[in-house]
């Protein structure tokens, strides 16, 4: 009892705290690709700290929606994060379906994300909304599929159950080939889903990014901080998503669970890193070809495991 | 061996006979008399306004008070009827000269009427601020009269008992729609769209006929009664085909929906909210009595309507997507959530075939409760699609922009309603959503499923559907309200009036209580599912299988966590150094509306994706040339079936048959000349072929 009381305050605290730690660790990794020393891997909360002492420059043509949008979002990703199990130990709110619910609270909060963007009226936001609400499209046949495999193996609807069913089977005992074809399309789906490269990029902050940034143009101040810390808690619930199809580290103590936990987010995070470091932006026209693969590739996954 | 089999077959037609017994329940008695005194009221609202000269406006208050009282009675008897859970049979012999009207009141049935009387009584009294006598003089008398009539019939078929009940009150149900939808008869596309309309509705009551001849032949009754299994398996796909045809013409489902945009377009806002709230339902509603009489249906079956309710759900939100017109784009969204319905339905028939009865549950209440919210939020857009067309007189999604300023109480309830349809936490649209993927996933959970885990394959298709519903309502609601109003008509508006945003508010409210406290549904939603699932095998757990408390709190949880975020921002002193700017522009500075981001550009790369099935029509292009002249773009999606094929087809049968026209003259001796001519020819024909035929199978 006192056990996972302690492992659920662990987990609200990682879920609040942890977020934009994982994005200093993706620059971290980048400039010292690059050669570069690179800012301090806490600069995520001093800017966040920084943007919540500002002022609001708000647009004429905005109403409410523009203002809501940033805190629906942040709201709806933290809730996922209540749904989805870090590392082995239990998440704090599960139950029969709640692998549906997360698939809504992620598609919750793309909706007023490109609604308060649109709300502005500006020609650009509504690029950025377009191709935000366009690809969610192929995303989320990807990650349906991806989820369907782990809901096939652990018979559960419930993401408690499914994650973590693969470490609380034998290693023999798992499907290894559906895993590893559904661990790299979900991969996918988390540079997408997040804008990172090859599909957006994120570094770029004004006009030359596509996606995200873009949407969130007219955001400023304490309205940017939500923005950013939304982001920044919507990769951290993907990594910790992906890392589930990841075959695991099977740990004994809780204490460990949680140092291996942290290990492996440091791996995503530097992966992350690399990706963007290696590799250059897709093409827009050619990122649905990149989604749909994902597709494929956990499709062929489920597929695997019908018999 | 064979007595194993024929078990549960027998058990099925005895529990089928208990359900005919009249029940010695005084309460659904009267249940019953209050739901037929609201059938009465509603079908004679518009009556009292026909003797009044037409200038004054007291007739269409009468007719939305009785509309209103009739809502009042209906919904509280039928939810009553639903906590009460018995079944109530009344015969009335000899109406008809040797056959007796049927009628029977359970559950199922108080179930659907819920939702007409609910729908009914909102869309009335919008109609006061809609359509007012004052101002519609020509129109508004029929239109009340009929439209009463409509939910009157409406009602009567989820009554009916026999065949001769169900066809009566289902034709006067589809001619009163079409006298509906052709309201605005002056206008040439309002005309044809009725015509199709009667034309496909049509069709649909064709095969009706046919379904209840088969029925008769197999059970010499006109009962909705079960035909035993054993009576021929070509004789029950005949049946279920038939059914499919015509429930499916009715329901819109995707080949069959080709009557629905033009209809649900065309038709006045609160017109069109009722048929698309409630009038298709009405094909669920038949397909689901008629299943019910064929027990243990093969799973084939089940696949064909999962099949075909996954193409609806995709492809109906894919035309919705390259939709220039409002009504027409929440006409195509009908498509989809009547193929989301389907889904459960045909989740739950793989599991009746199958046996396994939790999938029968699941299924069946995600498509019950769909039917329910999809009426509600539905109804809920098309009202307030009507508030905007009666505000800025536009139906075109490019040419408005910015309402949500002008249009503050509409702005918000159309959020709301979009927010439901697309299914996100925490309103009605995602519980129902829920069910229907709970049902689809469950057989990827069980061991023993086999093959059949690819039914969870559907899930996939559900959440495709799902952000295609949510690129597109993203694309409606950011053209519509949000933005700089993008033409004069836009510009000159103002919020309407009480009697429209009240029937809305209403609306709004029952989605938002289902989707945050589910479990008020619960007890309604057991009973009307157990009267079809549990004789089919269904399970009766559905109170327990559903986490209805956690989603609650999910819910609870979303709204309260932006609610202390929106307090928590309002307090810190940062909204206090707050400044209003133009947007941003990168630089540029004179924006105007015209350089907003369009509709039809939001949706241009998911129509571009889809464009093999869309087929899109593109004219104009891009200015070219160093001293570029003037250059214009305009592309449209055309309907698959009816543009593409039905019209064309009729064009060419249209020529094919003009010497036809010599018998049309137009008067009607001469019609009932020819109706008597064929009945003779007929009887001449048929009487002696019969003959022959019965000496010849005689042994």
């Amino acid at each position: 009892m006192a056990l996972s009381l302690i492992n659920m305050v662990m987990h609200l605290v990682l879920l609040a705290a942890a977020p934009p730690l994982m994005l200093g660790l993706i620059q971290r990794t980048k400039a010292l690709l690059a050669g570069r020393k690179g800012p301090p891997l806490l600069q995520p909360y001093y800017d966040l700290y920084k943007l919540l002492r500002k002022g609001i420059v708000l647009s004429k043509t905005a109403t409410w929606i523009f203002r809501a949008g940033p805190m629906v979002t942040l709201v709806a990703v933290l809730l996922g994060g209540l749904l989805v199990p870090f590392g082995t130990s239990a998440a704090p709110l599960h139950f029969q379906g709640d692998v549906i619910l997360l698939i809504y609270v992620l598609a919750l909060a793309r909706f007023f994300t490109s609604l308060a963007a649109l709300d502005t009226g500006s020609s650009f936001e509504g690029m950025g909304a377009a191709r935000e609400v366009t690809f969610a499209c192929l995303s989320e046949a990807a990650l349906m599929l991806g989820l369907l495999v782990l809901i096939k193996f652990s018979g559960s609807l419930s993401l408690n159950t499914m994650l973590r069913a693969p470490a609380m089977h034998a290693f023999a005992m798992l499907p290894v080939a559906s895993l590893m074809l559904a661990a790299v399309g979900m991969f996918i789906v988390l540079l997408a889903e997040n804008a990172r490269i090859p599909v957006d990029d994120p570094a770029t902050h004004l006009e030359l990014t596509m996606i995200h940034e873009v949407m969130v143009l007219d955001h400023s101040g304490p309205l940017l901080a939500l923005v950013n810390y939304g982001a920044a808690v919507k990769l951290f619930v993907f990594a910790a998503l992906f890392l589930h199809f990841v075959p695991p580290v099977p740990s004994a103590s809780p204490a460990l669970n949680w140092a291996v936990f942290a290990a492996e987010m440091l791996g995503v995070a530097v992966a992350i890193g690399l990706v963007e470091s290696l590799m250059a932006r897709l093409r827009l026209t050619h990122v649905p070809t990149l989604l749909v693969a994902a597709s494929l590739l956990c499709g062929f996954g489920f597929i695997l495991m019908l018999r | 061996m064979e007595a194993l089999q024929r078990q549960p077959v027998q058990r099925w037609v005895a529990q089928c006979d208990g359900c005919i017994r009249v029940h010695d329940e005084a309460m659904i008695r009267v249940w019953m008399n209050l739901i037929l005194l609201a059938v009465v009221l509603s079908g004679l609202s518009g009556a009292w306004g026909l003797l009044s000269t037409g200038r004054h406006a007291w007739g269409q208050w009468v007719a939305s008070a009785c509309m209103a009282l009739a809502g009042v009675l209906g919904v509280g008897a039928g939810l009553a009827a639903l906590a009460g859970n018995k079944t109530l049979v009344i015969q009335y012999p000899g109406v008809l000269p040797g056959i007796a009207m049927h009628l029977k009141l359970d559950a199922l049935a108080a179930f659907f009427l819920v939702l007409i009387f609910v729908v009914g009584a909102a869309a009335s009294i919008y109609g006061l601020g809609y359509w007012p006598q004052a101002r519609r003089r020509r129109t508004a008398q029929k239109l009340q009269f009929v439209y009463g009539l409509m939910i009157a019939a409406m009602a009567m078929v989820t009554l009916a008992a026999d065949a001769v009940v169900f066809l009566t009150a289902w034709e006067v149900m589809v001619v009163a729609g079409f006298f509906l939808i052709s309201t605005e008869d002056e206008r040439a596309d309002t005309r044809q769209a009725g015509w199709v309309y009667l034309v496909a509705t049509h069709v649909g009551t064709l095969s009706l006929f046919g379904v209840f001849a088969l029925m008769h032949a197999a059970t010499h009754s006109y009962m909705l009664a079960a035909i035993p299994p054993a009576d021929g398996a070509v004789v029950r796909l005949c049946i279920f085909l038939l059914a499919l045809l015509g429930f499916g013409i009715k329901a819109g489902l995707m080949p069959l929906h080709f009557w629905l945009p033009g209809a649900h377009g065309n038709a006045p806002s609160h017109v069109s909210a009722t048929l698309s709230g409630v009038l298709l339902k009405m094909g669920i509603y038949g397909l689901l009595r008629i299943l019910m009489c064929l027990p243990q249906p093969p799973a084939a079956w089940g696949v064909v309507v999962l099949s075909l309710g996954a193409m609806s759900a995709v492809f109906g939100v894919a035309f919705a997507l390259g939709q220039h017109d409002l009504k027409r784009l929440l006409a195509y969204h009908s498509i989809e959530n009547i193929g989301i319905i389907l889904m459960g339905l045909g989740v739950a028939l793989i599991g009746v075939a199958e046996g396994h009865p939790m999938w029968v549950l699941f299924g069946m209440a995600g498509c019950l409760l769909h039917v329910w919210n999809h009426g509600l939020f539905k109804s809920l857009l098309f009202l307030g699609a009507g508030s905007v067309i009666s505000a800025t007189g536009s139906r075109k999604i490019d040419a408005l922009g910015g309402l949500a300023r002008l249009m503050p109480w509409t702005a918000a309830l159309f959020l709301l309603g979009a927010w439901a349809i697309c299914g996100l936490p925490p309103l009605n649209g995602f519980i129902s959503e829920l069910l229907v993927y709970i049902g689809a996933l469950v057989p990827a959970t069980h061991a023993g499923a086999g093959g059949w885990a690819a039914v969870s394959l559907a899930a996939v298709a559900l959440a495709v559907a799902g952000a295609l519903a949510l690129a597109c309502f993203v694309k409606v609601y950011g053209a519509v309200f949000l933005g700089m109003p993008r033409s004069k008509q836009a510009l000159r508006t103002r919020e309407v009036s009480l009697a429209m945003r009240v029937p809305m508010v209403v609306l709004a409210v029952m989605c938002l209580v289902i989707g945050l406290f589910p479990m008020v549904v619960l007890t309604p939603l057991e009973h009307a599912v157990g009267v079809w699932a549990w004789p089919m095998g269904g399970s009766k757990r559905l109170a327990t299988a559903v986490p209805w408390r956690e989603l609650s709190i999910a819910g609870l949880a979303l709204v309260t966590g932006a609610g202390l975020i929106w307090l928590l921002m309002r307090r810190s002193s940062s909204l206090r150094l707050r400044r209003a700017e133009p947007t941003w522009g990168c630089g540029y500075v004179q924006g105007t509306a015209r350089m907003q981001y369009t509709a039809s550009s939001l949706a241009q790369m998911l129509v571009a994706m889809l464009r093999w099935v869309l087929l899109p029509v593109q004219q104009g292009g891009a200015p070219a040339g160093i001293f570029a002249g003037r250059a214009s773009f305009h592309s449209d999606v055309p309907d698959l079936v009816t543009d593409r094929l039905l019209f064309r087809f009729w064009r060419w049968l249209q020529l094919r048959l003009r010497p036809m026209r010599r018998v049309h003259q137009g008067s009607i001796q001469r019609y009932l000349l020819y109706i008597l001519l064929v009945l003779f020819v007929l009887l001449l024909t048929l009487v002696p072929v019969w003959t022959i035929v019965r000496h010849m199978l005689a042994p």
